[in-house]
C-alpha cells in the first residue's frame, strides 16, 4: 500500500514539474495543433450558438414584462445582490431589528447586526426676561442625550444613556435589567434614576416642560434627582382588583441629596405604585415613596423623603392622537437632619397638560416648596406652556414661568425649547 | 393511621392526578385584535385570547400601560404584529412582565410578519424626511386574506409545539378556516372584480396589501408623509390629482380626524370612506372574515354611489 501510495505520489510530482517545461509546452507535435485547431473552431460555434439563444431568450423576457406591467416592482436589477444577515426573530419585540438588514463591508460585518439602538437627543434652552437671579443663559445648548440599548442574552437587557453637556460628559443612567427572575422580580442594576415619584425617574427630553417643578430642585435634588448606582427589584403584587407593583432600591449614597459618609451607610428607597383602568380611555396611577439616606451637613446626619403622586389620564381611544389630558400632582415632605435643627419641609406642583391638535400640547403647572435645609424659605410659582411637535422626532416648547422666591425676589420668565433625535425609535412615554 | 388501604388510596388520587390532567387552556396575548381573531380560529377552545390595541385605535400608539402589563405577566404566548409596527409600546410592557416565557427569542414570542408577505420594503436609502417610515415594510400585512393565511399557519405551528396533544385539533380548525376564507374570498374577489384597476387616494399607508389583493390603484394619500399630518400645500395638490385622474373615493381609518378628507370630497366630488383596518373597528366586524366582508362591501357600494368605474 505504502509503496504504491509513494508511487503515485511521485508520479504526480513528475507530471507537475514536466507540465511546467516551457520547453515542452511551446513544441506541441503537429497532430496536437489540428487537434488545437478543431477544438477551437467547435468553442466557436458553441459561442455563436450560445448567443443566439441568450439574445432570444432575452427578447422573451422583454416581451414577457411589457405583457405584465402591473407586476409589482422588483428591487433595482441593476445593484449587485447585497448580502443580508437575519436577525434573531423576535429581536423587534424589544426594540431590536427584524428580517433581513443589507450588511456592509465583509461577511464578517454580518456581527453588526448585534450593535445597540443608538439614538441622541439634543435639547437647547432659550431663556428671556427678568430671572431674578437664575444663572441660565440667554441660549443655550443645554446637553446631548446619547443612548445605546440592546438585548445582551436570554437572560438580560442594557440600557446607556450619557448625556454630554457644554463642559460635562455623564452617565445619566447606565444598568442592566434582568426581566424574567424567577419569584416575578425585576431587577435593575447599575447608574439609574430612581423609581421616587414621577419626575425623578424622567429624562429631560421626557419632561413635559422645560425645566423641573421648584419641589424637584428644592427637595428632590434637581435635574440630577436622587440618581445614583444602586440595585432595583421591583415585583408584581398579585391581587384580582388592580395592578399593584413595589419597588425596593439600595443606593451607594451618592446623589444630590444624600452623601453617605461611610462605605456601610446606604441609601435606601421604597415605591408602592397603584394602577386601575376606570375606562378604556381613563386611567387612575397612585404613588407612594419613601427614601432614607445620610445627607452631608454632618456624620450622622439624614434625609427621610415621603412623596405620594395621583395622575389622572384621559384618552379617547379613536381619538387618542388628537386629543389627550394629563392631570397630575406630586407631595414631597423631607425632613433633614442638620447641625442647626430639623427641617421638616414641604414642597407640590400640580400640572395639567392637554392635547388639543395632533401636533399642539398646552400646559400648566402651580408650584410650591419650602427649602430642604431652610423650611421657613418657601418659594411659589406657576407656569404656562405651549408645544408644538413637527413629528414625533423633534418639539419646540414655550414656557412662561413666573416665580416668587422665599427670600425676596420675583422672576417672570420667557423659556424656549428645541428638542430633537435621531436614531433608533425609542419607546413612548407613559 | 398507615394502614394499606390509606396508602393505596393516596397513591390512586396520585395516579388519577397525573393520568387525567385537565389541560388548562393556553393563555395567548396577541398585540392587535386580528391576530386575536385568528388565533381563536385555530385555537378554538383550547386557548384563550386576548388583544392590546382596540381596532379602532391607532396601532403605532397605543399606551403602555399597566394594566396590559398584567394580561402579559400571565400569557403563555404574545403573538405581535411585528415589523416595527408596535416599536413605541410592546417593549417597556414585555419588559415588565416577569414573564420569561414571552422575551423576544423564547418560545412564547411570535412575531406573525416572519412568515407573511410583506410589501413597501425599502430597498435603498431611508432617513426621516420620508417621514415615519418603516425600515422593515409595510406593517399593515395583514389586510391581504393571503396572509391571514400564512398567520393562522405560523399560529397553528406555535399552538401545535406548545400543546402537541392538539395538534390534531388545531390542525382542523386550520382546515376549516382555510375553507372558509377559500370560500369568502371568492366572494370578495367576484364582487372586487368589476373595479380592478380603479384608483384611489388612502389617508395612511395602511392598505397597500388589501388594494394589492383587490386591484385598487392607490394614486395618492392625505397624509404628505407617512405619520406627517395634512398640509395646506399637498392637500391642493392632491386635489388637482384626483381631478386630473378622476379619482372618486378616498379610503380613512377610524383614528383620523375626517376634517381634511371631508373637504378634499368637496372639492372632487368624491366619497370618504371610514373603512376599518381590524377586526373591531366597528361592533359588527367580531372576526377576520366578516372584516373583509365589512371593508369589500364599503367599498362596492361607495364605487357604485360614485358612478361604478
Amino acid at each position: 500500500m505504502r509503496s504504491i501510495s509513494f508511487a503515485l505520489f511521485f508520479g504526480f510530482i513528475v507530471f507537475l514539474v514536466g507540465s511546467r517545461d516551457p520547453a515542452f509546452a511551446q513544441t506541441p507535435p503537429a497532430s496536437d495543433r489540428e487537434e488545437l485547431a478543431r477544438l477551437r473552431s467547435d468553442l466557436e460555434a458553441l459561442r455563436g450558438e450560445y448567443a443566439e439563444r441568450i439574445a432570444a431568450l432575452e427578447q422573451r423576457l422583454s416581451a414577457l414584462q411589457a405583457a405584465a406591467p402591473t407586476a409589482p416592482p422588483s428591487p433595482a436589477p441593476s445593484a449587485p445582490a447585497a448580502p443580508e444577515a437575519q436577525v434573531p426573530p423576535g429581536a423587534a419585540g424589544a426594540g431590536g431589528p427584524t428580517g433581513a438588514l443589507p450588511v456592509y463591508g465583509g461577511v464578517t460585518a454580518a456581527s453588526k447586526v448585534f450593535n445597540p439602538d443608538i439614538a441622541v437627543v439634543g435639547d437647547f434652552l432659550g431663556a428671556a426676561g427678568d430671572g431674578a437671579g437664575s444663572t441660565q443663559p440667554s441660549l443655550s445648548f443645554h446637553e446631548a442625550e446619547a443612548s445605546f440599548q440592546a438585548i445582551v442574552d436570554p437572560y438580560a437587557r442594557a440600557d446607556f444613556f450619557l448625556t454630554f453637556g457644554p463642559d460635562e460628559v455623564g452617565v445619566e443612567e447606565a444598568y442592566v435589567t434582568f426581566p424574567a427572575v424567577p419569584g416575578g422580580l425585576l431587577t435593575k442594576i447599575g447608574k439609574m434614576r430612581t423609581a421616587f415619584g414621577k419626575v425623578d425617574g424622567m429624562h429631560n427630553h421626557t419632561l413635559p416642560w422645560t425645566d423641573r417643578p421648584l419641589v424637584t430642585d428644592n427637595l428632590v435634588g434637581g435635574e440630577e434627582g436622587l440618581a445614583d448606582s444602586g440595585i432595583s427589584i421591583a415585583r408584581l403584587i398579585p391581587n384580582p382588583w388592580f395592578f399593584l407593583e413595589a419597588t425596593a432600591q439600595v443606593y451607594a449614597g451618592d446623589s444630590a441629596v444624600f452623601q453617605s459618609p461611610e462605605r456601610s451607610d446606604l441609601a435606601y428607597l421604597g415605591h408602592l405604585r397603584g394602577y386601575q383602568d376606570l375606562s378604556e380611555s381613563t386611567n387612575l396611577d397612585l404613588g407612594g415613596s419613601i427614601a432614607y439616606g445620610h445627607n452631608d451637613s454632618g456624620p450622622d446626619s439624614t434625609t427621610r423623603l415621603l412623596g405620594v403622586d395621583a395622575t389622572f389620564r384621559y384618552r379617547p381611544l379613536r381619538r387618542a392622537i388628537y386629543r389627550q389630558l394629563l392631570a397630575r400632582t406630586e407631595l414631597v415632605w423631607s425632613r433633614r437632619e442638620q447641625p442647626s435643627g430639623m427641617q421638616n419641609s414641604f414642597g407640590t406642583y400640580f400640572e395639567l397638560d392637554y392635547k388639543f391638535a395632533r401636533r399642539w400640547i398646552a400646559g400648566a403647572r402651580f408650584d410650591y416648596s419650602g427649602r430642604a435645609d431652610d423650611a421657613s424659605i418657601k418659594d411659589k410659582g406657576g407656569s404656562l406652556l405651549l408645544t408644538w411637535w413637527p413629528s414625533e422626532f423633534s418639539q419646540i416648547r414655550a414656557q412662561y414661568r413666573h416665580t416668587r422666591y422665599g427670600e425676596g425676589g420675583t422672576a417672570n420668565e420667557l423659556l424656549f425649547q428645541f428638542l430633537f433625535s435621531i436614531g433608533a425609535h425609542g419607546a413612548h412615554p407613559f | 393511621m398507615r394502614s394499606p388501604f390509606f396508602r393505596s388510596a393516596a397513591a390512586l388520587a396520585l395516579v388519577a392526578a397525573m393520568a387525567s390532567p385537565v389541560p388548562a387552556a393556553i393563555n395567548v396575548v396577541t398585540t392587535t385584535e386580528d391576530l386575536a381573531s385568528i388565533t381563536r380560529e385555530v385555537g378554538g377552545d383550547r386557548v384563550k385570547v386576548e388583544a392590546i390595541a382596540k381596532g379602532y385605535q391607532d396601532p403605532h400608539f397605543v399606551e403602555a400601560k399597566p394594566s396590559f402589563i398584567l394580561k402579559l405577566h400571565n400569557a403563555d404566548l404574545l403573538v405581535a404584529v411585528g415589523r416595527e409596527l408596535e416599536v413605541g409600546w410592546l417593549p417597556p410592557l414585555i419588559q415588565q412582565s416577569r414573564n420569561a416565557k414571552i422575551q423576544p427569542g423564547a418560545d412564547g414570542y411570535l412575531d406573525a410578519s416572519l412568515t407573511a408577505r410583506i410589501l413597501e420594503i425599502p430597498t435603498g436609502q431611508i432617513t426621516r424626511a420620508m417621514g415615519d417610515v418603516h425600515p422593515l415594510g409595510n406593517p399593515h400585512y395583514w389586510l391581504d386574506p393571503g396572509n391571514g393565511r400564512r398567520i393562522a399557519q405560523a399560529i397553528e405551528a406555535k399552538l401545535a409545539r406548545m400543546s402537541p396533544g392538539d395538534t390534531g385539533t388545531f390542525a382542523a380548525r386550520y382546515a376549516d378556516f382555510d375553507r372558509r376564507l377559500k370560500e369568502a374570498e371568492a366572494r370578495w374577489d367576484a364582487a372586487m372584480a368589476p373595479y380592478r384597476g380603479l384608483k384611489i387616494v388612502t389617508y395612511h399607508r395602511s392598505w397597500p396589501n388589501f388594494c394589492e389583493r383587490f386591484g385598487l390603484d392607490v394614486i395618492g394619500y392625505v397624509e404628505p408623509r407617512p405619520g406627517i399630518p395634512p398640509s395646506p400645500s399637498h392637500t391642493i395638490e392632491l386635489i388637482q390629482e384626483m381631478k386630473r385622474q378622476g379619482v372618486k373615493i378616498v379610503l380613512v381609518e377610524p383614528y383620523f380626524d375626517l376634517k381634511t378628507p371631508n373637504s378634499i370630497a368637496r372639492e372632487t366630488g368624491a366619497k370618504v370612506v371610514v373603512l376599518a383596518p381590524s377586526v373591531g373597528g366597528e361592533k359588527e366586524i367580531t372576526d377576520y372574515i366578516r372584516l373583509f366582508d365589512y371593508d369589500v362591501n364599503l367599498v362596492v357600494s361607495a364605487i357604485e354611489e360614485t358612478g361604478g368605474k
